[in-house]
């Protein structure tokens, strides 16, 4: 055996979520043997069988607690863990699931679910860092693949990944975006989202949805007076900032102030 | 210097320019319509300009709108400006590839098109001029921006009305471009005819216009040139008295205004984003999975970010209102100390384009005290 340097362990952990987050890195197609040649996947239930006991350099997480029995596992995942970084705006906020934080969750198993007395899951769903400690966290629902692989990158090379933090405004002026916003009078989540996905509804002429969550210091309050100048009433108010990220604090708030 | 008599160009004229330009080797880029708005792009013909267009401004506001003529420069300045062209937002600084035992860096190529910008308006000549004064004018030059900005050709147009949010006459930079251009066009539209009146502002000029059929103008199509500029700086859709604001707002620095404004602002950076003076960036370092290949590049910035004050242990203007009050008081105040010239051009675009319409007159009146609030 030649020198062979140890390639560090990667594992892909799923909690409540779809996938979609963890298939973004099978969806690395150009990248994907770069990373299979640069990282050890030791496992990742999606892609490999069996599943390899022992430390990981790098844990991605996706996925929300939100059963008893998961918010032990990620104590878990923690332990084997040396970085743990979360995907996704389930891991990162809640998901779309934690709109049961705002409802009665047993009302809805009744509704549900034939046996809803088989169902044990707790009354809210929350991000993985209330639960453990997060290196990282990387947003977007789905993710951006492109981010995904600069996170390892950064991983692999010990620096900061180049993943802003400012709003989607930035990057559409980037990409040279006319702001459908002012120009043609379009509800946008932009300049309160979290930027990452290079502007993608804009640059369709349509406006931000906030998939990647509420950007660093949002004003989410202001950007809700100008919704209500084009249009929004309370109730169209309480449900953009409820999506996919409804529990991200700046966005709930915001929502609240809107109804119940 | 060409200075001479001017003469009048008409709209077969006009292609004859834009021949001659493209004759010359130049990239010409101009005012063109894109996604309901006019957008600085690369133009083929006057056809390609936005015949017959007006827009309407207002505090975070924009609309296109059919004029009742068929005017080829009848709006004002739109989301973009020429530094997307001299500044861009992303530049390319170099590579690295890690090979055996060394690395090799290269830096990556500068530019070598030359530019031509047609329709440049006299706010847009002196936001140049800032820039320039920035980025070319100290001890430090910028090589990327000189590599664009120098053998730029500038066509500038005098503006013949003003937008909802301009006010280039408060800031004394328009609306007549009186400098920084090559040619400048005031386009006449009345009983006889589709024209321009053309001023020539360097040698360049005066040698590409001798290429174009044109004829001297008349005294009567003279006047006609300076009432239609007159008409502009009679319509101007906002005015902020600029004489003592820099020591206005440096008196100011605790305003209860900052506060009021940071409930309003959503530090999203569009003002920056879109103003033509603004010039920050940040190097961005990049590096491949196999660790074999690194590389740094630069894009736009904004001081409306956190990263933008980070140092080691935290952002040093981490509130809004500090964000905003340094974005306002570098560009009508310390630019003063730092530049001897303003940071504000009056073009408007930070009004227009803040999504909630936060507009810097009136935070300078509301300062100053005789405004509302």
């Amino acid at each position: 055996m030649a020198e062979t340097a140890r390639k560090p362990r990667l594992g892909v952990w799923k909690f409540a979520s779809c996938d979609g987050c963890q298939l973004s890195l099978l969806d690395c197609e150009d990248e994907l043997l770069a990373v299979a040649g640069a990282v050890d996947i030791a496992y990742f239930p999606e892609a490999t069988r069996g599943d390899v006991k022992g430390r990981y350099d790098l844990a991605l997480v996706e996925g929300s607690i939100t059963t008893p029995h998961d918010a032990e596992r990620i104590r878990d995942v923690r332990r084997w863990a040396r970085t743990l970084v979360t995907i996704g705006a389930c891991a990162t906020a809640g998901g779309i699931q934690a709109l049961r934080n705002f409802a009665d969750v047993a009302e809805y198993a009744a509704v549900v679910y034939a046996r809803p007395d088989y169902i044990d899951t707790l009354a809210t769903s929350t991000p993985i860092a209330e639960h453990v400690p997060v290196d990282f966290e990387l947003r977007g629902c789905p993710i951006s693949k492109h981010q995904l692989v600069e996170v390892i990158a950064a991983f692999l090379a010990g620096r900061r990944p180049v993943t802003p933090a400012h709003s989607v405004c930035v990057e559409c002026k980037l990409r040279g975006n006319v702001c459908v916003t002012v120009a043609h009078g379009t509800p946008c989540l932009g300049p309160v989202t979290h930027a990452g996905c290079n502007a993608l509804c804009p640059s369709y002429d349509r406006g931000c949805y906030g998939c990647y969550g509420p950007k660093e210091t949002p004003n989410p309050a202001a950007l809700g007076d100008k919704l209500q100048e084009q249009g929004m009433d309370a109730d169209a108010l309480r449900r953009v900032y409820r999506t996919f990220n409804a529990a991200a604090p700046a966005f709930r708030e915001e929502s609240e102030r809107h109804g119940p | 210097m060409a200075n001479s008599e001017p003469v009048v160009l008409d709209v077969d004229g006009l292609s004859a320019l834009f021949e001659a330009l493209k004759r010359r080797g130049y990239r010409v880029v101009g005012p063109t319509v894109r996604d309901k708005a006019i957008v600085y792009d690369d133009l083929d013909s006057p056809a390609d300009l936005p015949e017959g267009w007006t827009d309407e401004q207002d505090g975070g506001h924009y609309r296109l709108l059919r004029r009742d003529d068929r005017a080829l420069f009848g709006y004002v300045v739109g989301p973009q400006s020429w530094r997307q062209f001299l500044h861009a937002p992303r530049v390319e600084l170099w590579h690295g590839t890690k090979s055996g035992d060394g690395v090799r860096i290269e830096a990556d190529p500068m530019p070598s098109e030359p530019l031509a910008f047609v329709g440049v308006r006299a706010c847009e000549l002196q936001a140049i001029a800032v820039q320039d004064r920035v980025l070319m004018g100290g001890a430090y030059v910028d090589p990327h921006y000189r590599a664009r900005r120098e053998g730029a050709f500038l066509v500038a147009v005098n503006c013949g009305r003003a937008g909802g949010t301009c006010f280039c006459v408060s800031m004394e930079t328009g609306p007549k471009a009186t400098a920084g251009f090559d040619l400048s066009l005031t386009e006449l539209l009345d009983g006889d005819g589709h024209r321009f009146l053309v001023e020539t502002g360097t040698d360049t000029g005066q040698a590409v216009l001798a290429e174009l059929p044109h004829r001297p103008a008349a005294a009567a199509e003279i006047a006609a040139a300076a009432a239609v500029v007159e008409r502009a700086a009679a319509s101007m859709g906002r005015e902020m008295r600029s004489d003592d604001v820099r020591d206005l707002l440096m008196r100011n620095l605790e305003h209860r205004r900052w506060d009021d404004v940071a409930d309003r602002c959503l530090s999203c950076g569009n003002c920056t984003m879109v103003c033509p003076t603004c010039f920050c960036t940040t190097v961005e370092e990049t590096s491949g999975l196999t660790g074999a290949e690194s590389a740094r590049s630069r894009r736009w910035d904004s001081c409306f970010t956190m990263d933008f004050s980070y140092i080691h242990g935290g952002s040093v203007r981490s509130s809004t209102r500090s964000r905003y009050r340094q974005w306002m008081t570098h560009k009508l105040a310390t630019w003063h100390d730092q530049f001897d010239m303003s940071g504000c051009v009056g073009c408007g675009r930070c009004i227009t384009w803040c999504p909630v319409g936060i507009d810097i007159t009136e935070e300078v009146r509301a300062i100053r005290g005789d405004g509302p609030n």
